[in-house]
């Protein structure tokens, strides 16, 4: 124990060139599938953060073993059985859906392994079944839909018609939606989880001509959406709210389609933080596209487990507590940033509009609905 | 519902009808005939709407990227047929299933691979990126041309088959293929001018239904499936039973879609009818295959009972 200590420090000094203890981390994304492209983009900037300080985290040399969870719970949880148990990693970043992240979660906590989703933040893990050890650096699930309600008040839209797919996830965002909306819901409409065509919905949302919609169309499904709803030509005519559907994983693929959409998110490329201009600057010198707040997420996580290393002094028992601190000190590109007490991030939530500006599809940043916020799954937190 | 809204909606569904029936007739064609089971249908669709995303994205013609997805779908339906599957014919259904889905599995991978998992961007041809007005609703331009190019195609089809001698062939072939082969017919070839053309259909409806959906690995699986359901409503291999099952699936759908929830509404508590009618609604075009292999286990149109 002392010598590896010892050896910890040794590496973080640089003083001698002893051979370093690599920190072994674990990350585990959908890489692929139809979600391939949320999980490239995490590891990404979960990799970027790390070249850019040398192949190192903490100033301890890491080793990055990368598992696909191919979204399916099942195989994710092998995944992390097979990190723990076999590769005897330190930490293991990404977890994917919440789906993967719940399934893996009764390994991880029994093993007392560091875990840091990127990707999730489910209801349960954020209230009674929190956990010392487990932390998200991505959001509250419930966060995004939330804010989006809340900024349709603050605008003063009197009748809004709410979508989204019939899951799990789409009913969690329509009910965080309603949590801080008080005007009328003209409808609240679940479609067929993965339907390609929105024909029928649509012409129903136009004959019952809401002031706004509000949706979540996570990846194809909300390129689909958002390009029907543009050639119904109602794009620009009906205000449309979304989380999770317009970010910079569909973007390109719609372009003009999304002009006008207005989403709610924790992060986008276009905030103007020194610390974002920089790793978006990075980003696309290394990659050649812009970051998603899925690749920001990534790159929080490895800029988290920077700081929490070097914390923890290589006392593996430490590093739990480690990460719960460095929290606070991160400077994070989507702008403030700590854990709440049940692991969350305490965070400010945006709202962004994708505008035309001369000719070119830029993203801007029209508010911060709630700042800080606490999801109100906290409470039920047993954790101090 | 109002009426305008009832008609819209009877248009979203024999548009969805149409685009059915693009990948329902080659599907049908090579089933009924070579009684060959073609898991990798969806996968041409998928080639199509590729072919076509990139090559309108390229030289910005429409009716040249349309030209590119059939030229490459019936190029891969020929080469697939000559290389794999004419070797699969004597072999059982299950060899088929096998072969066929190894198919979807290295075509969705290899689009993976060339073009990434991003989802290619597809833009609407201008002339056709409007809408129109239809007594007050709006309606977009481009799903009527689908339903003009579709209604076309089925035309066309049927004069095909009903008009000409390939097409006497055609139908013969369904009813007794060792016969017209022992009558000197070539039936080898046309096997594989069949399977190509059916290849070449369904990579015309993957290049039209690019602008409306996400063009990626993996988009043909869900709208193969579908596809089989209107080819055994149809009767298998029989067009005109497909054309007309594409209609009733591709309206069904739509309107179960619509109706179910609000009609459970009528019935059941808000919550229950929120979650139980998309549900239904989603089971609605399977649950009207059962009913149809109840009564007509040979489907609606069947091609092989000595019928013209």
């Amino acid at each position: 124990m002392i010598q590896r200590v010892l050896r910890a420090a040794l590496c973080a000094t640089a003083l001698v060139a002893a051979p370093c203890e690599a920190a072994r981390i674990g990350l585990v994304a959908p890489l692929s599938g139809p979600q391939a492209l949320v999980g490239q983009d995490q590891v990404d900037g979960f990799l970027l953060a790390i070249e850019q300080r040398g192949g190192k985290l903490g100033g301890q040399p890491v080793t990055v073993l990368k598992e696909d969870d191919q979204l399916k719970p099942e195989v994710g949880q092998q995944a992390v059985r097979k990190l723990i148990d076999k590769d005897k990693v330190d930490a293991i970043v990404g977890l994917s859906f919440s789906n993967v992240l719940m399934a893996s979660l009764p390994r991880i906590v029994e093993s007392g392994v560091v875990a840091i989703a990127t990707n999730a933040g489910p209801s349960p893990l954020a209230g009674a079944q929190c956990k010392t050890n487990v932390f998200s650096v991505a959001w509250q699930n419930d966060g995004a839909a939330e804010a989006m309600g809340k900024f349709a008040q603050d605008r003063g839209i009197k009748r809004v018609y709410l979508m989204a797919p019939n899951y799990q996830a789409g009913k969690d965002m329509l009910a965080g939606f309603k949590r801080h909306y008080r005007g009328q819901v003209v409808d609240e409409v679940y479609t067929q989880v993965n339907q390609p065509d929105y024909s029928a919905e649509i012409a129903q949302l136009q004959a019952a001509a809401p002031d706004a919609l509000f949706v979540f169309y996570p990846g194809g499904m909300g390129i689909n959406f958002v390009k029907q709803m543009s050639q119904a030509g109602l794009v620009g005519k009906l205000p449309l709210y979304a989380v999770f559907t317009v970010d910079g994983t569909t973007l390109p693929s719609l372009r003009e389609a999304a002009v006008g959409t207005i989403s709610g998110a924790i992060y986008d490329a276009a905030l103007d933080t020194p610390e974002n201009r920089r790793f978006v600057a990075a980003f696309q010198a290394r990659f050649k596209r812009t970051p998603s707040l899925y690749a920001a997420t990534g790159y929080d996580a490895a800029n988290l487990l920077d700081i929490a290393l070097r914390k923890a002094d290589g006392d593996p028992k430490r590093l739990a507590a480690s990460v719960k601190a460095a929290g606070g000190e991160l400077k994070s590109v989507r702008g403030p940033f700590a854990f709440g007490r049940n692991n969350m991030p305490l965070q400010d939530y945006y709202a962004f509009e994708t505008t035309r500006d001369s000719g070119k599809l830029v993203t801007r940043l029209i508010g911060t609905p709630m700042k800080r916020h606490v999801d109100p799954y906290a409470a039920q937190c047993p954790l101090p | 519902m109002t009426v305008t809204l009832f008609f819209a909606q009877l248009l979203n569904g024999l548009q969805y009808g149409v685009l059915l029936f693009l990948l329902a007739a080659g599907l049908t064609l090579v089933f009924g005939i070579m009684s060959f089971v073609n898991l990798a249908h969806g996968s041409l669709y998928m080639v199509g709407a590729y072919a076509a995303a990139l090559t309108y994205g390229s030289s910005n013609s429409f009716a040249l990227a349309m030209g590119a997805a059939m030229a490459v779908t019936l190029g891969i339906g020929l080469v697939l047929e000559k290389t794999i599957v004419s070797r699969l014919y004597r072999r059982d259904h299950l060899d088929h299933v096998l072969a066929t889905f190894g198919l979807v599995m290295f075509f969705n991978e290899l689009v993976r691979i060339v073009f990434g998992p991003q989802p290619v961007f597809v833009q609407l041809p201008d002339a056709l990126s409007g809408t129109v007005n239809l007594f007050g609703l709006t309606y977009p331009s481009y799903r009527l041309a689908i339903i003009v190019v579709g209604l076309a195609v089925a035309i066309g089809s049927w004069l095909l088959i009903h008009k000409t001698r390939i097409g006497m062939l055609i139908r013969a072939g369904a009813e007794n293929p060792a016969l017209v082969g022992a009558l000197g017919v070539n039936i080898g070839l046309l096997n594989t001018l069949l399977f190509g053309v059916g290849a070449m259909l369904a990579g015309v409806a993957g290049a039209m239904a690019g602008p409306m959906l996400s063009v990626q690995s993996g988009m043909g699986e869900p709208v193969l499936i579908t596809t089989l359901v209107v080819i055994v409503i149809g009767g298998i291999g029989s067009v005109s039973g497909a054309f007309c099952a594409a209609l009733i699936v591709g309206v069904v759908d739509t309107l179960g879609r619509v109706c179910l929830p609000l009609l459970l509404r009528q019935l059941a508590e808000r919550p229950i009818a929120d979650a139980a009618g998309p549900a239904l609604a989603s089971m609605s075009v399977y649950l009207l295959m059962a009913g149809v292999l109840a009564l007509r286990p040979e489907g609606l149109f069947p091609a092989h009972r000595g019928r013209a």
